[in-house]
């Protein structure tokens, strides 16, 4: 793996130590959640791909019922019943309107139709082929409005499907670089802290440890000039009670040394 | 004068009537009808198509066929016949003849009208138009903006101004005023047919008038089952009943206060040409009607040729021509839609 081996670049420090795990555990928390998101989309995803496919299903028949229907009011009205219905037209009295729905902080757009009152929508259409066909023109209306319906909701669901399709992507691509290199790296970098922090403990110790020994010893060594003393102490009584000072007369020693060292010079 | 009209028709009209007849023997046959339902593809259509007259319409179009080209181009031909009978017609029988086209000529002036009222390219709404019911000034009616100017600047100089002259009291076009200027422009074009035909006299009259009369009943019918549920008043409905055929006057006043199909059904049931026409629908069966009316219209167009030296057969050629291309239609779009069960449905053999 790609995060592997890898770590940041930080000083191996405690404090550094807290924030990495702090890290941790975000990334950890941000995984479950994205993972938990992910999970939600894809049912909704599965939900819309199963209503396309009836949806798509059902098209096909009303599609085919509208367009036989156009027939129908044809040979009922006469072919230039098209262009009677084509030229009366003022403005589209079926529109969409789109709205967003939220799916797990996914905005989904959707489309719907309504029937613009506003529109001459009924009663410029009902008198078309008064004298034939009118009843025909009224069913291919209803059979195309249908149509309409059925369109406007495919394309609501394959919008909804592409965009749905499009975020499951990007939360997968982000769940899996938390869970691939994100988290790895931190873990990482906190196993990496915990060597060098546990390095520097086992430095201290040998540290202590030397400084332990070295004044051990200074104390053997005082001990051992403090022996030495009460020896000496203990001649010079000695030898005060003898009559003569182990202590001057050692001196006298060194000072004869001494100056015969002068006179060398 | 009648029976004395077989003495002087062939000075005029005998060639004519010959062509005519000819014309008739080119229409589909049963078995004709028979091959297109067994086709498979537009292209096989073409394939029938082109053994019978429509063959030189159709051979010289590119293969990615469309219904509304086999439908232009049969109608081409109706119009081509049209033409050349036009063109070696005397009076009174042109006179009978442009009578046919006024129908189509009101659908076209209604359209543009419709048209310009919304806003749209006049050229573009000319190619809309039924190539038979055009006439030379039919561009200049984008420029009118009420029915006045409407008559005035334009119609007044067509076959279609004692028409309008009846409609004329509503003064703005909208689109309610237009459906009902249509079927009141309608009305007052059979009436005037009505007449004329009477004034021909003889077996044209008695003929033409039978048929006429039974195109004014069916639009009666039909116009009271369109209306049902719909803003027109009864008064108004009242208004869009031609004054003539077998339902007027009575019929009439019953069908104006019909509330639903059954309470038409009762009223026509009382005609013996109609009953028979309802005897095969069921109840509360609306759809198959109009079915029912083009069969009925098709077998009265038939018997008109049963007689000689008169000139309903041109009236019956043009209408069985327009129903064989409505077949047509009907034909190739369950072929090009894949609804092979429905071919049977709609189609009405001729012959």
């Amino acid at each position: 793996m790609s995060g592997q081996g890898q770590r940041l670049n930080v000083v191996p420090t405690v404090t550094m130590l807290g924030v990495m795990k702090a890290r941790l555990v975000g990334a950890t928390r941000g995984h479950a959640l994205l993972k938990k998101k992910s999970d939600a989309l894809t049912v909704q995803f599965r939900q819309i791909l199963k209503k396309i496919v009836s949806t798509k299903e059902s098209m096909g028949d009303i599609m085919r019922a509208s367009s036989f229907a156009l027939t129908e009011a044809k040979y009922a009205a006469g072919d230039n019943i098209k262009h009677v219905v084509l030229e009366s037209v003022r403005s589209a009295s079926v529109r969409v309107r789109s709205r967003q729905e939220n799916v797990a902080g996914v905005k989904l757009p959707k489309f719907e139709h309504f029937t613009d009152s506003a529109g001459d929508s009924k009663s410029s259409t009902d008198l078309t082929g008064l004298a034939r066909g009118g009843q025909q023109v009224q069913a291919c209306r209803a059979a195309h409005i249908k149509a309409i319906e059925v369109l406007v909701e495919l394309a609501s669901l394959q919008t909804s499907f592409l965009t749905l399709d499009e975020a499951i992507k990007t939360t997968n691509r982000r769940v899996n670089a938390l869970e691939n290199v994100v988290k790895p790296r931190i873990e990482n970098t906190i196993s990496y802290i915990k060597g060098e922090l546990d390095e520097l403990e086992r430095e201290d110790f040998f540290r202590l440890k030397k400084i332990q020994g070295y004044k051990k010893r200074e104390v053997e060594r005082q001990m051992q000039a403090a022996r030495l003393f009460a020896e000496e102490k203990r001649v010079e009584e000695v030898s005060l009670q003898k009559g003569i000072s182990f202590l001057a007369a050692h001196n006298l020693l060194v000072a004869g040394a001494e100056k015969d060292e002068d006179i060398i010079f | 004068m009648y029976g004395f009209e077989a003495m002087t028709f062939n000075i005029h009209g005998g060639y004519l009537e010959a062509i005519v007849r000819g014309y008739r023997s080119g229409l589909l046959t049963a078995a004709d009808y028979n091959n297109l339902c067994q086709c498979e593809t537009l292209e096989d259509i073409k394939m029938h198509l082109s053994a019978t007259e429509y063959g030189p319409y159709l051979q010289n179009e590119p293969s990615p066929l469309h219904t509304t080209t086999i439908v232009e181009k049969c109608t081409l031909k109706l119009v081509d016949e049209y033409k050349h009978m036009l063109c070696q017609a005397t009076e009174p029988l042109s006179t009978f003849l442009e009578y046919i086209t006024y129908g189509h000529m009101i659908d076209n002036v209604v359209l543009i009208v419709t048209g310009t009222l919304h806003e749209r390219d006049v050229q573009e709404l000319l190619e809309k138009c039924h190539p038979l019911g055009m006439f030379e000034s039919i561009a200049s009616l984008a420029v009118a903006q009420n029915m006045r100017e409407l008559y005035r600047l334009v119609l007044v100089d067509t076959p279609l101004a004692p028409y309008f002259s009846e409609c004329i009291t509503s003064e703005d076009l909208d689109d309610m005023n237009i459906e009902i200027m249509r079927n009141t422009l309608y009305k007052a074009y059979l009436e005037d047919f009505y007449q004329f035909c009477k004034k021909l006299g003889g077996a044209t009259a008695e003929i033409m008038c039978d048929l006429l009369a039974f195109e004014a009943d069916r639009r009666a019918v039909n116009i009271t089952i369109n209306s049902i549920g719909t803003e027109l008043t009864r008064d108004d409905r009242r208004k869009l009943y031609s004054n003539f055929g077998l339902l007027y006057p009575y019929g009439h006043e019953e069908l104006a206060v019909c509330e639903d199909f059954d309470q038409v059904r009762a009223v026509l049931e009382k005609y013996p040409p109609y009953q028979s026409i309802f005897s095969k629908l069921s109840y509360g069966e609306s759809q198959m009607l109009d079915k029912a009316f083009y069969e009925e219209e098709v077998k009265r167009h038939c018997l008109a040729f049963e007689q000689q030296f008169h000139y309903a057969v041109f009236f019956a050629y043009i209408r069985l021509r327009e129903q064989e291309i409505r077949n047509l239609m009907w034909v190739s779009e369950c072929v090009a839609q894949n609804q092979k069960s429905r071919v049977h449905d709609s189609v009405v053999f001729i012959f």
